[in-house]
């Protein structure tokens, strides 16, 4: 498939999912994913402003412990701090050079096996909500033809963020905001739970529910709901590695 | 570093009650109706899975609208603990006879025009209410629907480490210097409720108390937790 096939066959799916009654927290985790697949990096992950203006993880390519910390470390400095800060993208083609712009950030990425970082603002109506950010391995920048494509995916993760039941419900857009920031929070206790009644890491854990969820087409947030408050029997949640539940 | 929302509810709970003394939880209150310029803010609790009691008021007269909406048991408060979701009614008088009759009238009676009721959640942890009352009508900007969700989020976590027998003074510091959100924090929270068979906000409680008395950031202990380095045994 050409690159440009790949892309519209991501639209494409992204748009049909925005059609239902979708998730928010597995949309956007499908949109890390696929910008892996699609974009010159090794890492993406997406971050939002709560109320009080913390950068939270609202979804990212790899739910390795790694990645999520560098995401997570980013409320004091780091390329998505800058960029949520500032409203504008924010490159890094060399963290080595970048030690002293990011004490804590530069050091650390390098540390987990990074060289350079994009940020790309997530926006609404002029206001900076949050921000894609991009890692990748080698140093220099991200190929010319990739930076519109990495804002469209910010633009389509801002658009799917306020969009979920926007239509049924008039919300408040910081309302909105803190809803999905909620919805995520419900998603982490749930892979605890099942992490410890399974057995198993917190990823296999993420994996078996969004699995569950997308077998019986359910919202993963339901999904992850029941199981908290044990609607949902741990064992019900096949291991989607071995093969069960391969219909699709 | 504490974000800007965030420093001035800290910093307006720490000028609450000119000598201090004011409890804390009524210092959450007093800091909702300082900045939001409210005629007053009232904080309920679940007790035993229902909504009961008062914990909290700016001033005294709030318990009366609080415990209206309790025993009537309609009202912002009471659909926002339902749903989980912000209420919102800029109109108190003008929307009277639809939402909620009886609360309505009684609220009107004592001069309460419009109330903002905030769910206090953790994920699905479900603690209590917080409403924010003034005596005229009128929305709430953008601005202070903001510092509504920051302050309901505040209140959730001075009362989980009240709860979790934290001396008033540190859940004030903790606040400013430690993030609650970290993904490590809310996973723990559920392994450690399977590990001790209690709910989730018992295993929340129980891993910030272990934080406490070991004198560690709860995000450590949480991805010791997640680790598997660190399992928390029935006490």
């Amino acid at each position: 498939m050409t690159r440009e096939q790949r892309i519209v066959e991501m639209f494409v799916e992204l748009a049909d999912t925005m059609v239902e009654d979708f998730d928010v927290v597995e949309f956007l985790h499908r949109l890390a994913e696929r910008s892996v697949q699609l974009l010159d990096c090794s890492e993406a992950g997406l971050l939002l402003a709560d109320a009080a203006g913390a950068l939270r993880v609202m979804a990212s390519s790899s739910e390795r412990s790694e990645a999520l910390e560098l995401l997570q470390a980013q409320n004091e400095e780091g390329p998505c701090f800058e960029c949520y800060r500032r409203g504008t993208p924010v490159v890094s083609d060399d963290l080595a050079l970048d030690a002293g712009r990011w004490p804590v950030f530069a050091p650390a990425a390098m540390q987990k096996g990074f060289r350079s970082v994009q940020a790309v603002p997530m926006r609404v109506r002029g206001e900076t909500i949050g921000a894609l950010n991009l890692f990748r391995t080698a140093a220099g920048r991200m190929a010319e033809r990739d930076i519109p494509l990495s804002q469209g995916m910010a633009d389509i993760a801002a658009i799917a963020l306020l969009q979920e039941r926007a239509v049924r419900e008039t919300r408040g857009m910081v309302e909105q905001l803190q809803r999905a920031l909620t919805g995520r929070v419900v998603i982490e206790q749930a892979k605890g739970v099942l992490s410890e009644r399974a057995r198993i890491g917190v990823d296999a854990a993420f994996a078996r529910l969004r699995a569950h969820a997308r077998d019986h087409n359910r919202r993963l947030s339901d999904v992850a709901r029941e199981l908290i408050d044990g609607r949902l029997d741990p064992a019900a949640l096949a291991d989607p590695a071995r093969g069960a539940f391969s219909g699709r | 570093m504490p974000t800007d929302r965030l420093s001035a509810v800290l910093s307006a709970m720490a000028d609450a009650g000119g000598d201090g003394s004011a409890a804390l939880i009524d210092r959450v209150c007093l800091a909702a109706a300082e900045l939001l310029s409210l005629t007053g803010a009232g904080l309920s609790l679940m007790v035993d899975g229902e909504l009961r009691g008062t914990a909290g008021v700016s001033e005294p007269g709030i318990a009366f609208v609080q415990e209206l909406q309790l025993s009537l048991g309609e009202g912002p408060c009471v659909d926002a603990w339902a749903s989980g979701e912000p209420v919102l009614e800029p109109d108190l008088a003008a929307t009277r006879v639809v939402r909620w009759p009886a609360f309505a009238r009684g609220g009107v009676e004592v001069g309460v025009l419009a109330v903002f009721a905030f769910p206090l959640h953790l994920g699905t942890i479900r603690i209590g209410v917080l409403a924010l009352y003034r005596d005229r009508p009128g929305a709430l900007s953008a601005d202070e629907l903001a510092y509504g969700l920051v302050l309901a989020d505040v209140a959730t976590q001075v009362i989980l480490g009240l709860q979790a027998g934290a001396a008033p003074d540190t859940v004030h510091q903790l606040l400013a210097k430690e993030p609650a959100h970290w993904a490590e924090v809310h996973q723990a929270t559920g392994m450690i409720s399977v590990q001790l068979g209690v709910s989730l906000d018992e295993g929340f409680v129980r891993m910030r108390a272990h934080a406490f008395a070991q004198e560690r950031p709860l995000r450590v202990v949480a991805s010791e937790v997640v680790a598997g380095r660190l399992r928390l045994e029935e006490s």
